[in-house]
């Protein structure tokens, strides 16, 4: 495609495009070290201040309101990694009745808008007289990410060489040691990568949060309570913390990856 | 990777593999099925006897009781229609956009960047980056960059390209600007995904039997990536159109530019006028299932769902 007019065309274009989605990260990293007031709005020169004292402000509330959240997205995923996993190797290795209405019933929480699914909930709640807490936070972050994890670990299990685990069975393994031994392992990078991807749901879930937290803040919504008055710059310190962690465990996954299939072709 | 879960069209077809009737299904669905129907379903089922509330009877605000009052329907759309319009148009709109800036850039990472594996993960890399950051600070971020002091408002208004009354946050503008950054990744991925795996033969085919650049990509190329065009779209105008954080007014939207989202929420959240904001919902859950119906029928890739 466009070979005369566009060698350079898209190449230039893509990394553009690229930079472009950099610019708010890029924004809310260099703020991080802003030697700011109240709010974080104005540069008033470079501090590592806030980096070093990140839990000072406000009686470290946004301390207290990240650690909520990073507790509600670690019970939230191991609860819907294990439900979803089970699920996904249901549908890929069995024959089942209502097999259509159960693929519908995964496929329609993603298709639903988070508002949609943040109100029937707190409406659930509320006429069952359940008072909003972390609980019903959790409950809400689980509902969600099941399907996620569904989608993810699906993909793995059908990628499965049955022979594998029939191997394992004609060797005298128990059902139990078969799974222990052969299906989990093999599972094992897509079970994680469900469990990745619930979890960055979990911890960035704003819209579905608000609706069920009643007086509980996460971090998300934290910053929309600040948003009003300013955020103060502690809360882009954490967002940026968690923003180069994620992006070493990225990178970190790719790379290795890379060189498993680098030895797997040396050897065949 | 996680990409995976952002397109349905990766996994292989599981028809291949022979399936066993067993106990031992039932054990692993049933959990993770009542769960859904529990917190999913149910919710649902909530919502449309919330909406059809009624007052109570010299109660306070916000207690109501259960009735069969359709009339808060026509209500919602006599007072929000304008709202209802604007949040599908901005979604609409927003989508296009996303679609049109990420096209080129997917076809960019998973054709063109094919011959360069490093090139290609640290690219993809790039385009969930944004995931790995706040969603809410992302979109404050372009606020601040918007404000009436920012260089980049002063530099249009110097050059005269802007009034110098005019502003950029709180309008249409900036709200379909926030929709369409937030969602570019939900849009590139499945297109990626899917230009990744298209054969380059079918092209230079085209090529040979001299069709143009603009037929070859118009007749073969856009075909071919139907399936995660559509995934995209669909990916980006759902939540868009439920969004209520871009267009709230302490990000970047203002009092003319609220959409379904913000009604949703004043009405539940601060009115407690469940039943409006619970018929709101109905209405928007309903307009969006029928549209996702239609066009995946049309556009044939039935297969997605």
């Amino acid at each position: 495609m466009k070979l005369s007019l566009g060698k350079w065309l898209l190449p230039v274009y893509s990394a553009l495009a690229l930079l472009f989605l950099m610019i708010p990260i890029g924004y809310t990293f260099v703020y991080s070290f802003n030697d700011s007031l109240k709010s974080n709005i104005v540069w008033r020169g470079f501090t590592f201040d806030k980096w070093l004292n990140v839990c000072n402000v406000q009686n470290g509330a946004v301390c207290e309101a990240f650690g909520n959240s990073l507790f509600i997205g670690a019970v939230a995923t191991v609860v819907a990694t294990t439900l979803g996993t089970m699920i996904a190797i249901a549908i890929v290795r069995y024959r089942f009745k209502f097999r259509s209405q159960t693929s519908l019933l995964l496929f329609l929480p993603m298709a639903t808008p988070e508002v949609v699914l943040g109100a029937g909930l707190a409406a659930q709640f509320l006429s069952l007289g359940v008072p909003k807490d972390m609980l019903t936070i959790i409950l809400a972050h689980t509902m969600f990410c099941i399907s996620f994890v569904v989608v993810t670990v699906k993909a793995r299990v059908a990628s499965l060489d049955p022979a594998l685990e029939e191997a394992g069975r004609d060797l005298y393994g128990s059902a139990a040691q078969v799974f222990a031994r052969i299906t989990f392992p093999l599972l094992l990078p897509g079970i994680l990568a469900a469990a990745l991807l619930s979890f960055a749901l979990s911890f960035d879930d704003f819209i579905i949060t608000n609706f069920n937290s009643g007086s509980v803040t996460t971090f998300p919504k934290y910053i929309w309570i600040s948003a009003a008055r300013g955020i103060p710059a502690e809360a882009n310190v954490l967002a940026s913390a968690v923003f180069i962690l994620a992006l070493v465990v990225v990178v970190t996954v790719q790379v290795s990856g890379a060189a498993k299939a680098r030895r797997l072709a040396k050897l065949t | 990777m996680a990409f995976a879960a952002f397109s349905t069209t990766t996994a292989p077809s599981t028809d291949e593999v022979a399936r066993r009737r067993s106990p031992v299904a039932l054990f692993l669905l049933l959990p993770g099925i009542l769960y859904l129907v529990l917190f999913f379903l149910t919710p649902l089922v909530s919502l449309l006897l919330t909406s059809l509330q009624t007052p109570r009877e010299f109660g306070d605000i916000g207690q109501y009781d259960y009735a069969f009052r359709w009339q808060n329907y026509s209500d919602v759309v006599t007072t929000y229609w304008p709202h209802i319009v604007r949040s599908f148009s901005y979604a609409l709109v927003a989508t296009f956009f996303a679609l049109v800036i990420s096209y080129p850039l997917a076809y960019f990472i998973g054709v063109k960047a094919r011959k360069w594996p490093l090139l290609q993960s640290l690219m993809l890399v790039l385009v969930i980056a944004p995931f790995f950051i706040s969603f809410l600070l992302r979109t404050l971020a372009w606020k601040q960059l918007f404000s009436d002091e920012s260089i980049v408002v002063q530099s249009l208004k110097a050059l005269s390209l802007l009034g110098p009354e005019a502003h950029v946050t709180g309008t249409a503008f900036s709200v379909i600007f926030g929709l369409t950054y937030n969602f570019i990744p939900f849009m590139t991925l499945p297109l990626y995904t899917t230009l990744e795996r298209l054969d380059v033969r079918y092209l230079e085919a085209g090529n040979d039997l001299y069709a143009s650049p603009f037929q070859v990509f118009r007749r073969v190329t856009i075909p071919l990536s139907m399936p995660g065009i559509v995934a995209g779209t669909l990916l980006t105008f759902i939540p868009a159109a439920g969004d209520y954080i871009n267009a709230s007014r302490d990000f970047l939207g203002g009092t003319g530019t609220q959409m379904m989202g913000n009604v949703i929420e004043a009405n539940f959240l601060v009115l407690q006028n469940y039943p409006s904001a619970a018929a709101l919902s109905i209405i928007l859950m309903t307009v969006i299932l029928v549209i996702v119906s239609v066009y995946v029928k049309r556009s044939g890739t039935e297969e997605l769902l």
